[in-house]
């Protein structure tokens, strides 16, 4: 633990107005929700000194997501391991536990939170993608009231977010699905399991009968400055007939919208082909459907 | 000193079934605190940042990583450690098939390792396998080879089939 | 060379059968066992300590540069803390080992990053930590060499020369003539990375400073390490004690793989300094993992150049083998690391002409150091992979092109060795294609990769085998010069104790001597214990390394066994006693004589050991050697370019096998390791230093990583140089599955090779991407 733990006292909160109270009185307040990220941080040193606001002490918080009439809501302690275990949402939502899954391990699953994952805003999210591919709206509270801004509109660039210091993201909330879309998830790391990713695809494709593509959501990991929805590349595919030629389009296309980077993990390179074959593995599956 | 001294705050849990009251920092990792202020030593470090599983301990019958747990978040919670696995009278089963199996060698990942192949015998759904199941817990002596036939023998000596 | 096989009946046995041992070849459970899977065993962080300081380290971010000063800037209470630069040392300032050339702390020229340059310490664990970030160094930078091509070229020249050491076995060079009687010459070039042991406890050490008046009394350490008396030899000058002075104990120990044989002198030199400046305080120094993969050492960086020439009937008839390795910015161990990746890159064959040189050069890098195989790793990676290269430009299946040159019983090796064991590789072959169903597995996989091919399928698969040797026990006449001692002590219950500076660091040492004592004993197992390493109380019997523990000093305890009942006859215990009368016999011996029994042995090499000539590097270079085929297939994913490992199998001849459980463990963490070291783990060097240096970003593999191991033992008959023909086989598996696995992936890409470790996927989408037909 390379932080001074002196620099960082903690306000424990005892309900979501008291929360917002203190944002919008102090400055340099932290929202902690399962620390999973945080405590990363605070080990390596590279956490500034700053007022933890501890989510875990609101009593407001039913830790188990809400879900009725297909509407999902995921609140500040939603956690990964509830998206494994209620079976409703492995059934409505599949995305969010193969996603849940894929981070990090059983250990993490269980503290690590939907909303934190989203508030860190690291492009190598792997909550993020499936979320976005859903067409995740977030609720934003304050002491002067509440917005809501969609998830794939929320980033602004790295680490940037629409997001006020005297806001919290209170609630994820996603919209009830259509029927006939087909889903993809598949995150590339070095290893199997604890990993993180090098890039990563959450799609979602609805055919129609004639084997047009009525929509599309592709959403990508660590290839953006932040979690990408690829709109450009949507939009080429969108209304269009799924042949191998306009997969290949596609692969084209979401080269122009990608801006992956050389780092300690990976290569631009590696990151551009896999992503292609990320696209082509995707769009492939439902050509022979 | 004085502003450091006030920003401490006192948390009240519990640990192997003793309540435990500890005037600490808040953002204190619960690893620090149960291996300095509780001197109970079995639960490890080995990287700090939740990817090693050495510090795994059950949280309210949750698997976690001390290490990643702030203790301000630990207030009126359960906590269970490697010392707290087994009833008095002996071994756990995964303990003893550790013991039998040669899933220990150097032994620093076994506490962590440990703990979470317990947590796996009394959830084996929580995972799609054993191989998923101890991901978390890495492990440089073994190869991993004896873990998993330790694994398997707790399974068969508590009755249990082991997933596939 | 080649001396004609003698015509014996060689015996083969596998693990199943057992001799009539009462405790050998059982599974004979660890004795400190439960305190590890109930967590009471104390490792160094766990040993309490009080009034005590915590000590860090300020190091150098620069490769190489003149140090100009250390300023502490305002903003910490500098005046609590207890500081020490090289000024401050009170005697030699130089970490003993082969050469002098390291300091304990810089004093001038800085020759890497993370070079110790001074250390501080304070009682607020987390204020000495953010102290760290208040150390501003002054530094002039120098121009720095990184690889062993510009080190080579001399771009810099570091210390006196950059090449630290060379040395040379067999033909001088190979003449124009043999090339030209090959019918085909095939060469290639392989490089292997700077593995990191990560060992999952972290290094550690807790140093006290005990005081005469003014006088240093005692320097004392505890931790995590493998050599207690390294430490004792490192400690001495660098406070200009006597022997007596000095004492160093090991504590419970969370892994090593050769990371704590001498990196551990540097680390209790540094606590031992702080607790002497602190007037005698005792220091706790327990690295996080980030400054323990920032600052230790790794494996040596290799590029090894073969050039090979072959009959047309795939009769292996030349070898020209050129080894480099990086030895970064200091020497520490590099010589003994290069002489075993030199004794061991020929491989298990018989070539009539062989040449191999071997080079060492100084790098502005990290210094690199031990790591389990400690040189063989490269070496066997590279002549491993190389054979199953020119197998596929041979076109002859790699297990045949083996079997055509398979080194036999009475062959001669390169360094004029004749191999007088009786060893039967051809079944050691022959065991492992049977057991990996090899023949038919090959089959279906080119089949598979066919119908994936046509049918546009993105899975591609490979097997891969390679065979090695590994040279047990220091090389030639180490061990003579060592002159290791074991001691053993017994009380009036009949409770025997060990006493040896072998340390058990995971690998069985306590199991396997408590098990030889007592099978020479005669007693129960829970009647023997091991004494913890504290060089106050135990013998120098050497350190723990080189797989040397069960062969040498195993084999000293069982002499100082049998020394012991030559002891206790004197009070009449009888040839076929009991366990009763053995407990007897002690108390009649402590009635006799009033004191603890206590017998001692020193190391004996056998009458017929061969010598061995360290200036021509000729003759006997290993007392024994241990054999293994591993055999393994990858599934290659088209997708993201990942190569899993999903079915391993290995056939190991190790001599006799002592306790099942503990080999086959050796065996499959050696495995594991190996393929760590070809597939993931990649240590990513910037400037000489590690880039990620985050437990998170240093990928090993996990259980999802790993397939279940098949291991199987068989043994050759075998002198009996080791305790009961029993053989050492700590370093063995780390040796081949890197080549292996690279093999196997070859064969999944259609026969192109790549050549450098680890495969990562980035390497294999480059071959996907270019090259004709996958």
């Amino acid at each position: 633990m390379r932080s001074y733990l002196p620099d960082y006292p903690v306000i424990n909160p005892t309900s979501l107005d008291e929360a917002l109270e203190v944002l919008a009185a102090k400055s340099n307040i932290k929202p902690l929700a399962g620390g999973t990220d945080i405590m990363v941080y605070m080990d390596t040193g590279v956490f500034p000194a700053s007022t933890l606001l501890n989510l875990y002490s609101i009593q407001d918080f039913s830790k188990t997501p809400e879900f009725s009439d297909g509407h999902l809501k995921l609140n500040p302690l939603s956690t990964y391991q509830h998206a494994r275990t209620d079976q409703a949402i492995v059934n409505a939502f599949p995305l969010l536990a193969i996603a849940a899954k894929e981070i990090s391990v059983l250990a993490v699953q269980s503290r690590a939170t939907w909303i934190g994952n989203v508030a860190n805003a690291s492009p190598a999210a792997d909550g993020v993608p499936a979320l976005m591919a859903y067409d995740a709206m977030l609720k934003l509270s304050s002491k002067d009231g509440q917005r809501e801004v969609p998830l794939h509109q929320f980033y602004q660039g790295y680490k940037q977010m629409d997001l006020q210091p005297n806001e919290l993201i209170t609630e994820i909330q996603l919209p009830p699905l259509d029927p006939g879309w087909k889903d993809y998830y598949r995150k590339v790391g070095t290893r199997r399991f604890q990993a993180i990713s090098k890039t990563l695809l959450a799609g979602r494709i609805k055919l129609n009968e004639g084997r047009v593509i009525e929509d599309i959501r592709l959403v990508f990991a660590s290839v953006a400055p932040y979690t990408l929805r690829a709109v450009q590349t949507e939009s080429v595919l969108r209304s269009r007939p799924l042949t191998p030629e306009i997969i290949d389009e596609a692969a084209q296309a979401i080269q122009d919208e990608i801006s992956p980077i050389d780092d300690i993990r990976s290569t631009e390179t590696y990151r551009r082909q896999v992503t292609t074959n990320l696209i082509r593995d995707f769009l492939n599956s439902n050509l022979t459907k | 000193m004085t502003t450091q001294e006030t920003i401490k705050q006192t948390f009240n849990f519990s640990v192997n079934g003793q309540p435990q009251t500890v005037h600490s920092y808040p953002m204190k990792r619960l690893l620090d605190v149960i291996r300095e202020d509780l001197t109970l030593t079995g639960t490890k470090e080995g990287c700090g940042e939740g990817e090693c599983g050495a510090c795994t301990v059950f949280m309210d019958g949750l698997l976690i990583l001390s290490c990643m747990t702030p203790i301000c978040q630990v207030q009126g919670l359960d906590i269970t450690t490697i010392e707290g696995l087994a009833d008095s009278t002996g071994l756990h089963p995964i303990q003893d098939a550790f013991y039998e199996e040669g899933g220990a060698q150097c032994g620093i990942c076994t506490p962590g390792m440990i703990m979470a192949a317990a947590h796996y015998l009394e959830h084996p759904d929580s995972a799609e396998n054993m191989g998923e199941a101890l991901a978390g817990n890495q492990c440089r002596c073994t190869g991993y080879t004896r873990i998993f036939a330790s694994v398997e023998k707790a399974f068969e000596a508590v009755g249990k089939p082991l997933p596939e | 060379m080649h001396i004609p096989r003698k015509e014996e009946e060689i015996v083969k046995r596998t693990i199943s059968r057992n001799d009539d041992f009462r405790v050998l070849q059982h599974n004979i459970k660890r004795p400190e066992g439960i305190d590890k899977v109930t967590g009471k065993a104390i490792y160094i962080d766990d040993l309490q300590t009080e009034n005590h300081l915590y000590g860090k380290t300020i190091r150098s971010t620069v490769a190489h540069g003149i140090l100009k000063n250390i300023h502490f800037k305002d903003g910490i209470p500098w005046d609590e803390f207890v500081i020490v630069t090289a000024k401050d040392i009170p005697g030699k300032n130089v970490v003993t080992l082969i050469e002098d050339d390291q300091p304990y702390l810089c004093e001038r020229e800085i020759m890497h990053k993370a070079e110790p340059l001074a250390l501080i310490a304070h009682e607020d664990k987390h204020l000495v930590e953010k102290a760290l970030n208040y150390v501003e160094v002054e530094v002039e930078e120098l121009p720095a060499i990184f690889s062993i091509e510009d080190s080579q070229q001399n771009k810099v020249t570091l210390q006196q020369s950059n090449l630290t050491n060379e040395f040379h076995v067999g033909l001088k060079e190979i003449s124009e003539d043999v090339w030209t009687e090959c019918d085909q010459i095939i060469e290639g070039t392989y490089e292997t990375g700077a593995q990191e042991q990560l060992y999952i406890e972290t290094q550690g050490i807790i140093g006290q400073v005990d005081f005469d008046g003014d006088a240093i009394k005692k320097v004392s350490v505890w931790g995590s390490m493998q050599c207690p008396f390294y430490i004792v030899k490192a400690l001495m000058p660098l406070f200009d004690v006597e022997e007596t002075q000095v004492r160093v104990v090991q504590t419970e120990t969370g892994g090593g793989f050769g990371g704590k044989e001498e990196y551990p002198n540097i680390l209790s030199g540094h606590a031992a300094l702080l607790s002497w400046k602190a007037g005698g305080r005792p220091v706790r120094m327990i690295y996080d993992r980030q400054e323990d993969l920032w600052a230790t050492t790794k494996r040596h960086p290799s590029k090894i150049t073969i050039k090979t020439g072959f009959k047309s009937d795939g009769t292996l008839h030349a070898m020209d083998i050129d080894l480099n390795l990086n030895a970064g910015g200091y020497i520490t161990l590099t010589p003994l690391v290069l002489s075993r990746a030199l004794l061991h890159c020929w491989g298990p064959y018989r070539c009539a002409n062989t040449s191999a040189n071997a080079r060492a050069w100084l790098t502005n890098s990290i210094p690199f150091g031990a790591f389990r195989g400690f040189g063989t790793p490269q070496a066997v990676f590279a002549m491993e992979l190389h054979i199953n290269k020119c197998a596929a430009e041979l076109n002859i299946d790699p297990a045949e092109l083996r079997r055509k040159n398979l080194l036999q019983y009475g062959d001669t090796m390169p360094t004029g060795q004749v191999m007088d064991e009786k060893i039967d590789l051809d079944f050691l072959l022959d065991r492992s294609l049977e057991k990996s169903d090899y023949v038919n597995r090959r089959q279906q996989i080119e089949q598979f990769n066919q119908s994936q091919k046509s049918s546009g399928g993105l899975k591609r698969r490979g097997i891969g085998l390679c065979m090695n040797f590994h040279g047990g026990t220091f090389a030639g006449s180490g061990e003579t010069h060592m002159n290791s001692h074991v001691a053993m002590t017994l009380d009036a219950k009949g409770h025997v104790d060990i006493l040896a500076g072998q340390v058990e660091y995971g690998q069985g040492t306590i199991t396997t001597f408590v098990q030889i004592a007592s099978e020479v004993l005669g007693i129960p197992v829970e009647w023997i214990s091991k004494h913890q390493p504290d060089t106050d109380v135990v013998p120098d019997s050497g350190p723990t390394v080189a797989s040397r523990t069960t062969i040498v000093v195993g084999k000293m305890v069982e002499r100082c066994s049998q020394a012991l009942l030559k002891k206790l006859s004197e009070v009449g215990l009888n040839k076929d006693y009991t366990a009763n009368e053995f407990q007897q016999a002690a108390q009649a011996y402590h009635n006799k004589h009033n004191e603890l029994l206590y017998v001692k042995v020193k190391f004996e090499a056998p009458p017929d050991q061969l010598e061995w000539n360290e200036e021509t590097y000729e003759g006997a270079a290993y007392a024994a050697y241990t054999w293994k085929c591993d055999i393994l297939e990858v599934e290659v994913d088209l997708v993201d370019y990942s190569a899993k490992c999903d079915k391993f199998i290995s056939v190991v001849e190790c001599g006799r096998v002592l306790n099942p459980i503990i080999a086959a463990g050796q065996i499959e963490g050696g495995n594991a390791q190996a393929l760590g070291f070809g597939l993931y783990e990649d240590t990513v060097l910037q400037e000489g230093g590690m880039a990620n240096n985050q437990y998170t970003n240093y990928i090993i593999p996990t259980t999802a990583d790993i397939p279940e191991m098949d291991i199987e033992f068989i043994e050759f008959p075998y002198l009996d140089y080791g305790p009961y023909a029993a053989k050492g086989i700590g370093e063995l598996p780390i040796d081949a599955p890197a080549a292996a696995v690279a093999a196997a992936v070859a064969h999944a890409m259609g026969n192109h090779f790549i050549c450098d470790i680890p495969i990562l996927p980035e390497k294999i989408m480059v071959v996907a991407e270019q090259a004709e037909g996958i």
